[in-house]
């Protein structure tokens, strides 16, 4: 989207540059496409009305009219305010506070389906992670095997993250009823919940509750005495990043009966701009802690709200990928190779392992969504994990020579990784060939600082697939579907890159 | 089939409270009032608040501009049913009961993204095919989900049917494929087939959704005979996306339209139509078996607009 409002502003104010001055008008008309782009992300109505009122005084006071490049100071002006919006960087610090003594208790609501129990799972990871016993207790005595979920889940976290610190599970099966039928029993389980956790002296307590709507008053009524008898630290309200316009009726109303300390948005693992994000924090004021971006237990991340700008205009976060590599290699690991690569001496081994942590780092196509100006492209690319076991099988049939400094893989040996892979000789030699170039380019980006590498990553990537990801384009099998439609995308990049200089 | 006649009143009740919380209803504002640009603005505000979309919106509005401008439109309540004419021919009288086998079990595929109500909906499909006096198998294929197999099977005590299950983390085509043996085993009417929340941008998952498809089609002759996608009415313009890519994978023969109840109004089905044609053949208007409707363009559009 922001390539539309990219292309809508610059197309705006293009038209008027032929007549030499840009007009207040003109910049009205740039911002209608601001409009248009923040309604299409699900941004509520009214918070767009109110936002494009502020960025257009904001943008006629600064006099962007005068300026060299309008357009560009626009986006830069929208991006700001949108930042500004999600919750500048003055926020709240991003985790959950500590009490002594403890335990701490963080309570979650929201509407059905929105992904609280999920969360409660994510949640309790993160904090064994960072040293922290929970408990997860299970308040949701309405949905069918909602308790057995939210057991599975904390069995799931002590399995998945073995020792370390405890994951507990309090339940109370036996009292969950029809919906409606056990209202306020959940108040009882959590108190019980909280007595349990005393004892057991555990460091947090993560209440999961029933999924309701903000207008059921009986149930809403249960969350509010919950919050008066158990005071929790936290009150965490969950919301679906795909919701519309609705976002606003019920957080508003979720704030109104609950003081909502924090805003956990979840599947943001779609392809949804996520505009609900603006129209939230506009309603509760609460802060956006964290994000959900998949089923699995790891896929929750803190928030940032300059990169959420980026993603809702549609930017690409690239520092979300560089750090999610990072968490993903160590810093010792990184350290050697980014030296190797440096001295363009990266070998096959390196390789395959950049391969492998970027099949660990989940949906290439998450990831690359990160990327700025690829987004078009995704939908067309198709990496099947056979397909890099291929790639695999073919490494793995080189001699250890040969991986070093596949340069010396002649014919022969050529013929010998294919047979020894099941593949063709020319995949090996596509393969040796993508390699040498994208050692080449590791090469010069290892030997640029980090400013240089993002704004690196970010011209590659709009160059079309190629330097998007050293080791992902053109892999031997990946293939693209019509390869056509990433012509405009390459253009487009080159536009920009135009217009930058 | 008579499956489900909508009684229109109990929809309106059911959303009854929509309107109060929202307060002013777009009646309100309309009635007795002289057209203008103003309400023209209002009418826009209305319409994208509801979730139909920027598009879609454009076009309806645009249309109701021109005709002010010919001073064809010039009072409030003129604009308001003549919207209501242009939004209910949206959905031209079809039908839109369930798709069933004439000669063998009714395989009805439910799928849809994480959340939206898939299972809740199963339960009330169920409930409602048995008042009609068919027998009724569910296979629980959301094998991934922590509890969702439970889940089902607690609808199904409840409802008092069978469920076909398999192992946790197992492969959900693989229950499929039991549960339509089973099915055609016992001469059930109907099967229905629950499955795990997916992204539609889960290219992995959806395929799976492909195979699920072919492994069910290969058993009973034309299954799925019905493949509904639940979208959950309180989504914004991603359910289009939604729309489209599963009607891809999975070929989707209609839209079960969940969380009706809230204070979504659900637009995005208007949007959808826009753009895929799929018939919207049920609303979802709570969370208990029997909170289920037919879908009616009038009831509907009634609701979207508030009267
Ligand atoms: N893709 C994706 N799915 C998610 C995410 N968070 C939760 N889900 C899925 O969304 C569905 C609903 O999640 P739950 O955690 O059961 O939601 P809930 O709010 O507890 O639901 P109720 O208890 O029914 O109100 C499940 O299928 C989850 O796996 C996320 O960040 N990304
Ligand atoms: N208010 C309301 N809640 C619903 C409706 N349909 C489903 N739900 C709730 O939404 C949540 C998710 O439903 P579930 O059937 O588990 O969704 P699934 O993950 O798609 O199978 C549950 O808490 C349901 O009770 C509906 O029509 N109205
Ligand atoms: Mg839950
Ligand atoms: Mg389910």
């Amino acid at each position: 989207m922001f390539e539309r409002v990219t292309e809508g502003l610059s197309g705006a104010l293009r038209r008027l540059s032929g007549q030499g001055k840009i007009t207040e008008a003109n910049v009205r008309e740039a911002m209608d496409e601001v409009r248009t782009s923040l309604l299409e992300a699900d941004v509520h109505y009214e918070v767009v009305e109110s936002f494009c009122r502020r960025v257009l005084e904001d943008a006629l006071g600064r006099e962007v009219t005068k300026s060299l490049k309008p357009g560009q100071e626009m986006i830069g002006i929208v991006h700001e305010r949108l930042v500004e919006l999600l919750g500048g960087p003055e926020e709240a610090p991003a985790g959950i506070m500590r009490v002594s003594p403890g335990p701490t208790v963080v309570m979650m609501c929201g509407l059905q389906g929105s992904g609280k129990t999920t969360t409660c799972g994510k949640l309790g990871a993160y904090l064994k992670k960072r040293g922290r016993s929970v408990m997860l207790a299970a308040c949701d005595l309405q949905r069918p095997a909602a308790v057995e979920q939210l057991e599975t889940v904390a069995r799931q976290v002590s399995e998945e993250m073995p020792g370390g610190a405890q994951v507990h599970f309090y339940g109370e099966p036996e009292r969950c009823a029809e919906y409606g039928k056990a209202v306020g029993v959940a108040v009882q389980v959590a108190q019980r919940a909280l007595a349990r956790a005393r004892e057991l002296g555990v460091d947090t307590l993560i209440l999961d509750t029933a999924g309701r709507l903000h207008i059921d008053d009986a149930l809403m009524g249960e969350l509010h005495q919950m919050q008066r008898v158990l005071q929790p630290h936290h009150i965490f309200l969950v919301v679906d990043a795909m919701t519309g316009q609705d976002a606003v009726n019920s957080a508003k109303a979720f704030h109104a009966r609950l003081t909502v300390d924090g805003v956990i948005l979840t599947k943001f693992d779609s392809d949804t701009r996520g505009g609900a994000a603006i129209s939230v924090k506009e309603v509760t004021g609460a802060p956006i802690r964290f994000i959900g971006v998949g089923e699995k237990l790891g896929a929750l991340e803190e928030f940032h709200a300059d990169r959420m700008a980026g993603r809702i205009l549609g930017m690409g976060d690239v520092v979300s990928l560089v750090e999610k590599a990072q968490e993903e290699v160590s810093e010792e690991e990184a350290r050697k190779l980014e030296e190797k690569m440096a001295r363009g001496e990266m070998g096959m081994d390196d390789f395959l392992k950049q391969l492998r942590t970027l099949r660990r780092m989940g949906p290439l196509k998450q990831l690359m969504g990160m990327l700025p100006g690829v987004g078009q492209a995704l939908k067309d690319v198709h990496i099947e994990d056979d397909q890099l076991n291929r790639v695999e099988a073919m490494i793995q049939s080189m001699t250890p020579d040969e991986r070093a400094r596949p340069t010396i893989i002649n014919a022969s040996r050529r013929r010998r990784v294919a047979r020894g892979s099941g593949t063709r000789d020319q995949d090996v030699s596509q393969l040796v060939k993508q390699f040498n170039a994208i050692n080449k380019l590791t090469k010069s980006m290892a030997q640029m600082g980090a400013a240089g590498k993002v704004r690196a990553v970010k011209e590659l990537g709009g160059a079309g697939l190629g330097g998007m990801m050293p080791g992902v384009e053109g892999l031997p099998a990946f293939r693209t579907k019509g390869s056509t439609k990433s012509a405009p995308i390459r253009q487009r990049a080159k536009q920009r890159k135009k217009r930058r200089r | 089939m008579g499956l489900f006649r909508a009684t229109v009143g109990k929809l309106r009740k059911g959303l009854a409270r929509t309107r109060e919380a929202l307060g002013g209803s777009l009646r309100g504002l309309l009635t007795g009032r002289r057209l203008d640009e103003a309400l023209i603005k209002d009418l826009e505000r209305r319409l994208i608040e509801s979730d139909v979309g920027v598009r879609a919106t454009r076009r309806l509005i645009e249309r109701v501009r021109e005709d002010f401008r010919r001073g064809v439109l010039t009072q409030g309540d003129e604009v308001l049913s003549h919207l209501r004419r242009e939004l209910v021919a949206m959905w031209p009288e079809a039908d839109r009961s369930l798709r069933m086998n004439p000669d063998g079990v009714t395989v009805i595929l439910v799928t849809g993204i994480n959340g939206v109500g898939k299972t809740t909906s199963i339960a009330k499909l169920c409930k409602a095919l048995r008042d009609e006096g068919h027998s009724v198998l569910l296979g629980a294929c959301d094998t991934f989900r922590a509890g969702a197999v439970r889940q089902l099977e607690i609808w199904a005590e409840r409802l008092g049917v069978d469920v076909v299950k398999g192992q946790q983390g197992g492969d959900p085509a693989a229950v499929a494929f039991d549960a339509c043996s089973a099915a055609v085993a016992r001469g059930v009417d109907v099967l229905i087939l629950d499955t795990a929340g997916r992204l539609h941008t889960q290219d992995p998952l959806m395929r799976q959704l492909e195979k699920i498809t072919k492994v069910v089609g290969r058993q009973i002759e034309g299954a799925p005979h019905e493949v509904l996608l639940v979208l959950d009415a309180t989504s914004g313009q991603n359910a289009l996306r939604q729309a489209e890519e599963f009607s891809k994978a999975a070929g989707v023969t209609g839209i079960f339209l969940a969380k009706l109840d809230g204070t979504a109004r659900g637009g995005i089905v208007v949007a959808i139509r826009e753009s895929v044609d799929i018939p919207v053949k049920f609303v979802g208007i709570g969370e208990t078996p029997e909170d289920v409707e037919a879908f009616e363009p009038e009831a509907f559009v009634e609701a979207l607009l508030g009267d």
